[in-house]
């Protein structure tokens, strides 16, 4: 196709061709205009929703400012995490250093908010300058008496997965450092969900219901002292594709606690989880709890599904996302409302992913690794796309083709995941794709070359 | 009394600025068929994306030379090489602008030098049977500046590279900044009316406030013409908007066309509010050698009549305006004119020439002038807000916060707007500019002590 540049053309697969081939994991091709943000972002929005710890970038102002209060990832209480703290480096600072800079900011941020614990993320030019973090870490964390964690995020050093593990690596200072005296054996630590929305509520209200304790929100409303006794916990559930899998193995590891991949998006993934979790305890009281809740949930939710499944019925939707696990959870929410998936593709998904993928669409489907506007454009075309669910950097592209949206990004408003979730998901779509609005736009076009 | 300077912080909370290649990114929008692409790590374009598609909501596809960390060590110049091929492939851009980012300025490479060698390699062989795309590079290191500084080098960027000498025309070369698309629309009426040729260089007005057309658009269009940026050396006037401007350039784009093509400088502030805009019209008067056309004076007059009858409303209420430094000039003189009375003016911007600004429109009728901050954040702000006890914020979204601490409104001006929809559409400059911050700025005012009245009250 004429908007796949030739390098990238592995990264596209039309399902039903054979054999399967998906060269992904790969770094985004230079010029291709990806989707994708960098190391620095992935640890970024992982730590962000830890609203009781100080998050100070350590580096020029932009890497602070793109990233103030990005996420909607509620708190229950205390707001530290929505403030943008930066080192704002000068160029003097570039030259002669900026540990001094650094220690100082610390200092006094700390002095100032008194946070439980502080993590400082390394921006593309701390790696090149040579600032020692971990000294500057070190030193802070004695004076100040609090955990103050180096993140070696450098924005070059990969892409937002490594960004992941260098977060994962971060709360593994903190995993382990508390008394986990009182935990009960049914317990378990909710990991890779970020409360967006109020997310995490929902989920933690369902386990509560089931009769397992929650340990520590990974970290979704998280608290810097639930996260150090986490190794207390007996399961870790792990959602969302892979940002806290690297704890999940490492507790797993160390601490011999189990883990188990979970997903709340749509109906049969958020039933398959819960089952999950109340098989692993063998215990008849919470299977039998679990079945109750998922009975009464779905008997509040089935009737008000109906009538709008009845206008979205056999719609073709599209799908671009960062992480595979959410493409997963989308196809098998959009199968629920008899809509077909006609395109789906994730910024940092693996072979297994997309071979996942594969498996649970239907044939002509293409799927697409680090996709770009111009494809992206071009695959919601020749597809005739009736509503596409991406994110921020995605919106602007359907509107201009005229194509109703579903936002789901970090900064999204409504709730996505539980029983509820499933039906505010499908009111956003029913509502962008049921407006008038679309009336007025100019028929969907070729793009123009 | 309140200090003379802000209490100063290692820390910087809540930037009230953003980086130097984003200023690039927004300027570059604005040339007819330009490609922005950014030589460094891939989430900088990313990032910026974001940020700008949540104010315009358009698409704004920015490029990225996406440096790994081998490229970090042995330099990014294979990469943007290929970045720069991939780019023409895919976008067949008119132009193509190259800004740096703080990874690439730090490990040192010389774009300049990498962009001849491409031209060498190629030798056109990437755009063959197309047009070549110009190609301009930018220094912009995040480290030194503000989004402004990005956004006024690359425009002087494009002229140093495409202006040509040449027999004058009566053409005239409008500067004007980084203002809204509605702005842009309106000064560009403003030219019309008067009859005169213009180059109005950048031009966001289409190209970041787009209407849905048949066809999907690699690269919007709108944006200044290329030919028309070559006709600028050849004009026999320059008006650049921004009284701060000249900190971190060498010189402006309008001093370049001053120096290298003897095109008359004319440098005025942000034509917000009577003053500022009686001045800019005079300049456009002395050019077309015409009187301002009627309806310009129909305006002028319905704000002055608007000015009165809003004017107890507004007498002695406290505002705080914060934002870039020629924005928050350029509202501090409207705002003074109507009797509200400024009493902080900040900014993240550290131009140097912010205070002296501020000074010269004038807030004269001030009986007390206004703090005014620059290099500050909104820890800052907040900060000295508290005792100053403002009736009003004004600035652009990321100021909310603050608000809502305070209990006050919010005038939402300039960018990023990103908690409303249409900051594209916010019309700033001109009579009919200040008319609409007026009614704005004065109903809010009423509207707060209605809602807070105990009586639901129908008349004002």
């Amino acid at each position: 196709m004429e908007q796949i540049l030739a390098e990238r053309r592995d990264q596209v697969y039309y399902k039903g061709e054979e054999p399967f081939r998906m060269k992904c994991d790969r770094e985004s091709l230079a010029g291709a205009v990806s989707q994708r943000a960098c190391v620095f972002c992935g640890s970024r929005v992982v730590l962000y929703p830890i609203v009781d710890a100080l998050h100070l970038v350590h580096g020029p102002v932009g890497c602070a400012v793109y990233t103030w209060d990005i996420r909607g990832a509620l708190s229950s209480s205390g707001q530290l995490h929505r403030l943008s703290f930066s080192t704002d480096l000068q160029e003097r600072d570039v030259i002669f250093g900026g540990e001094e800079k650094l220690a100082g900011a610390l200092t006094e941020l700390i002095d100032r908010y008194h946070p439980k614990a502080a993590f400082v993320y390394s921006t593309c030019i701390v790696g090149i300058i040579g600032d020692d973090l971990d000294a500057v870490c070190k030193r802070i964390s004695q004076d100040a008496g609090i955990p103050v964690i180096p993140v070696k995020s450098e924005g070059f050093k990969g892409g937002k997965r490594d960004g992941y593990m260098a977060a994962c690596a971060a709360l593994r200072r903190l995993v382990g450092t508390g008394d986990p005296a009182g935990i009960s054996p049914y317990s378990l630590n909710i990991m890779g969900d970020f409360n967006l929305a109020g997310e995490i509520w929902i989920i933690r209200e369902y386990f509560e219901k089931m009769g397992i304790q929650v340990v520590a929100n990974i970290t979704g409303d998280g608290r810097v002292d639930d996260i150090c006794r986490a190794h207390g916990a007996a399961l870790n559930v792990v959602q969302c594709s892979g940002s806290t899998i690297y704890l999940a193995q490492d507790m797993e590891k160390e601490y011999g606690i189990p883990y188990l991949r979970v997903s709340y998006l749509g109906v049969e993934d958020m039933t398959e989880s819960l089952y999950a979790v109340a098989r692993f305890f063998r215990d008849p009281g919470i299977m039998e709890r679990t079945k109750k809740l998922v009975h009464d949930e779905l008997a509040i939710l089935y009737p008000q599904l109906q009538q709008y499944r009845k206008a979205l019925q056999g719609k073709k939707a599209a799908i671009y996302v960062g992480g595979a696990f959410k493409a997963f959870s989308l196809v098998k929410a959009f199968r629920m409302l008899d809509m077909e998936v006609v395109l789906v593709g994730s910024q940092t998904g693996k072979r297994e992913d997309y071979l996942e993928l594969k498996e649970i669409t239907s044939d002509g489907t293409v799927i697409v690794d680090d996709s770009n506007p111009l494809e992206l454009a071009s695959f919601l075309q020749e597809k005739e796309v009736d509503v596409f669910v991406g994110g921020v950097k995605e919106r602007p592209i359907a509107y201009k083709l005229g194509i109703p949206f579903c936002d789901h990004n970090h900064e999204r408003k409504e709730a996505l995941e539980g029983f509820v979730g499933m039906l505010n998901f499908t009111r956003e779509i029913y509502s962008s794709v049921m407006s008038p609005v679309w009336q007025f736009v100019p028929g969907r076009k070729r793009v123009k070359s | 009394m309140p200090v003379k300077t802000a209490r100063k912080y290692v820390s910087t909370v809540n930037a009230c600025k953003l980086c130097t290649p984003m200023g690039a990114c927004l300027a570059l929008r604005g040339i007819e068929g330009a490609m922005p692409l950014l030589h460094g790590s891939q989430g900088c374009s990313t990032y910026m994306r974001r940020y700008i598609i949540s104010h315009f909501n358009e698409p704004i596809d920015i490029a990225s030379s996406s440096l790994g960390e081998k490229n970090a060590i042995y330099g990014g110049a294979e990469n943007l090489k290929k970045g720069i091929s991939n780019v023409i492939t895919k976008y067949r851009p008119k132009l193509l602008g190259i800004a740096t980012t703080c990874l690439t300025e730090t490990i040192g490479d010389n774009v300049p030098m990498i962009l001849k060698e491409y031209q060498k390699e190629t030798g056109g062989e990437e755009t063959k049977g197309r047009e070549h795309p110009f190609i301009i590079s930018v220094s912009t290191p995040s480290y030194a500046g503000t989004h402004m500084d990005g956004f006024h080098r690359t425009v002087r960027v494009a002229v140093e590279a495409l202006a040509e000498e040449g027999e004058k025309s009566g053409r005239i070369n409008l500067l004007p900044g980084f203002v809204s698309p509605a702005d842009l629309r309106h000064l560009k009426e403003i030219m019309r009316e008067f009859g005169l040729e213009y180059t109005l260089l950048p031009d966001i007005s289409e190209s970041l406030d787009a209407p849905i057309l048949e066809d999907y658009c690699k690269i919007p269009k709108g944006g200044t013409p290329i030919l028309d940026i070559r006709e600028m050396g050849r004009a026999q006037a320059s008006i650049e908007f921004g009284r701060t401007l000249n900190s971190l350039a060498p010189i402006t784009a309008a001093e370049y066309l001053k120096i290298r093509f003897d095109v008359e400088r004319y440098s005025l502030g942000l034509p917000i509010g009577i003053h500022e805009t009686d001045r800019f019209f005079s300049v456009l008067e002395h050019l077309s050698g015409c009187s301002s056309p009627a309806c310009y004076q129909m305006e002028r007059g319905r704000l002055i009549d608007a000015y009165v009858d809003s004017h107890k409303y507004l007498f002695g209420k406290r505002a705080i305006i914060y934002g870039e430094e020629d924005l928050v000039v350029g509202l501090t003189s409207f705002l003074a004119e109507t009797g509200i009375v400024p009493v902080l003016c900040a900014s993240g911007g550290t131009s140097g020439r912010f205070e002296e600004s501020i000074r010269a429109i004038g807030a004269g009728n001030l009986s007390v002038p206004p703090l005014v901050r620059e290099g500050v954040d909104f820890y800052q702000i907040a900060e000295e807000a508290i005792s100053l006890e403002p009736d009003i914020l004004i600035g652009h979204s990321k100021g909310y916060p603050l608000a809502r601490k305070l209990n006050i409104p919010l005038i939402r001006v300039g960018f990023p707007i990103h908690d409303r929809i249409g900051g594209q559409r916010i019309l700033h400059l001109g009579y009919q500019g200040a008319q609409r911050l007026l009614d704005q700025i004065v109903n809010t005012v009423i509207e707060k002590k209605q809602s807070d009245s105990s009586v639901g009250y129908t008349y004002m």
